[in-house]
């Protein structure tokens, strides 16, 4: 498959029932090494290149890799590469990567292996909404498999070996995409990160940390790995996640009670911002978008369009706008493209209603 | 020369250290040389251990006799990658899996501090252990066997032989998909 071909292709949709809307997407992503080979930082590209010759075909021969998208990362061009970071796909560290690493995708854009990144295989599910544990049963599943035709490093003692001692036992990361806008704007999201912290999972901005996470979007993930059965790991995140939301669920019908006028405010200058402007930075366009999903989920817009704004988080990327120009961008030219993006794809949205309740 | 710790095994590693400008020797055994971790250069401090034994610090001039050839304490390096304490310290990460048997002192202080644990008890990679136990089994029987062989139990090293024959199919066959 060609990568325009692949990129532009349906992609997995949101399912319906609860809290999809501030859970943006789950994620889980697990770490795994072949026997007798050393880790693909240390080892010789001779090294690297036989795992790939081995693990790559295993890879594409999987029933759920039917009609995939497959490729060497000294085959991707910079911007191909960045788009598959922008959509969270393959990590920036892989995205670095050139001869002796690869890059398997379904058609659906929900599983991703990456072949040769620190680990010799770094195999990610990942879905919109909030369903952690579909997510991993479709990794665990691709494991499960990969497994009867490869030999992995492991003890019985310390688990899956990896490259890395903070992944070695599960090699298991599960984290959530969460949009907190409410718990920002009541500056309450840091005393949600310390609180976290110190139970082994970790919060951070998407994009710029703390409160200064542009677009209100944070990942929640686990840190420890070892010690914990992969269950109980999940277990623990949905428990945290599930809090948070409430938190946030809170957060927004004190706002809505408190200081009405502020959020009026902030919605209508959003969509004003975003509806009118010809140039607009990437850090100004995620904070306005995400003032637009919270009006769509205190229903100042139609919920329908929803799935427009959460393209939009991805499509104004860098990247993703590069992408559909055929000259290199400066930044003045992204930010005049990202605004005209902007302007086309929210053309049919009606101006915000009063908001009636917070969801 | 006896090893300075125990005072009765012979000491086979000497070690050599700059402390506040004055040089220091100590000589050990194997076993204590392993039980005060000193071929972990980053938990070992020669003055602590001094200290600790009460030995003087004045130590007895440097030995003539050729005895056992004396074995610099090398940088722990790992067979199967040439991976070194260095490189660990430098990266944060292991070269390969036999690291992990290499480096095993020094790891397990990190893996307890980051963990919840320091065993795994999650998913095991199914067919590997499916072989790890057959292989198990089959030396069992075949231990068996041997023990019905020398007690002229021969109907039951009978069935012994066709339960081994059975596994071996087993071992054989090829993988189900
Ligand atoms: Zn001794
Ligand atoms: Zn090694």
């Amino acid at each position: 498959m060609r990568f325009s071909a692949f990129i532009s292709g349906p992609v997995a949709a949101r399912p319906a029932g609860t809290h999809h809307d501030i859970v943006i997407s789950s994620r889980v992503r697990l770490a795994r090494n072949v026997k007798a080979h050393p880790f693909p930082g240390w080892a010789r590209k001779a090294d690297r290149l036989a795992v790939l010759e081995v693990v790559k075909p295993a890879v594409e021969a999987l029933p759920q890799m039917e009609d995939a998208f497959s490729e060497y990362l000294q085959d991707l061009s910079a911007t191909e590469k960045q788009i598959l970071v922008e959509r969270h796909l393959i990590s920036r560290e892989h995205a670095a990567k050139s001869g002796g690493s690869a890059v398997v995708m379904n058609r659906e854009q929900t599983l991703s292996i990456m072949i040769n990144e620190e680990d010799h295989l770094r195999m990610q599910a990942i879905q919109p909404g909030f369903q952690l544990k579909t997510v991993f049963k479709s990794i665990d599943e691709v494991d499960t498999r990969l497994e009867e035709k490869l030999d992995y490093a492991f003890s019985e003692k310390l688990g899956y070996l990896t490259a890395c001692l903070t992944n070695v036992g599960t090699g298991m990361r599960a984290s959530a995409m969460l949009h907190l806008p409410a718990l920002v704007l009541d500056d309450k999201v840091n005393q949600v990160i310390q609180a976290v912290n110190k139970i082994g999972l970790a919060v951070r901005g998407l994009y710029g940390e703390g409160s200064e996470a542009m677009g209100n979007l944070f990942q929640i993930s686990n840190q420890t790995t070892l010690g914990e059965r992969e269950e109980d790991i999940l277990g623990r995140l949905n428990k945290v996640i599930e809090q948070i939301i409430e938190h946030e669920l809170n957060a927004r019908a004190a706002l809505l009670q408190r200081k009405t006028v502020t959020l009026l405010d902030q919605v209508g200058r959003a969509f004003g911002i975003l509806r009118h402007a010809h140039s607009i930075t990437s850090k100004e366009a995620l904070n306005l978008l995400s003032f637009i999903r919270l009006g769509i989920d205190l229903g100042s817009f139609p919920t329908g369009h929803r799935q427009q704004i959460d393209d939009l988080f991805t499509e104004t990327q860098p990247a993703h706008l590069q992408r559909t120009s055929p000259t290199k961008l400066q930044a003045e030219d992204r930010d005049a493209l990202r605004a005209e993006t902007i302007r086309r794809k929210l053309a049919d949205l009606p101006a915000p209603e009063p908001p009636r309740a917070a969801s | 020369m006896v090893c300075d710790a125990c005072q009765t095994n012979p000491a086979t590693v000497y070690l050599t250290q700059i402390v506040e400008g004055k040089m220091q020797k100590v000589n050990l055994c194997d076993l204590c040389a392993k039980a005060k971790k000193v071929l972990d250069p980053t938990g070992f401090q020669l003055a602590d251990l001094l200290l600790g034994l009460g030995v003087n610090t004045e130590l007895e001039k440097p030995q003539v006799e050729t005895a056992p050839a004396p074995v610099e304490v090398a940088m722990l390096k790992c067979p199967a990658c040439g991976f070194t304490q260095a490189d660990f310290k430098k990266t944060q990460r292991m070269g390969c899996s036999e690291c992990y048997e290499t480096f095993a002192d020094s790891i397990m202080a990190p893996l307890r501090s980051n963990h919840k644990g320091s065993e795994h008890i999650g998913k095991l990679p199914a067919r590997q252990f499916r072989r790890v136990e057959a292989q198990r089994r089959m030396g069992a029987l075949q231990s068996d066997l041997a023990k019905a062989v020398k007690q002229e139990d021969y109907e039951g090293a009978a069935q012994i032989r066709d339960a081994i024959r059975q596994l071996e199919s087993q071992l054989n066959a090829p993988r189900a998909a």
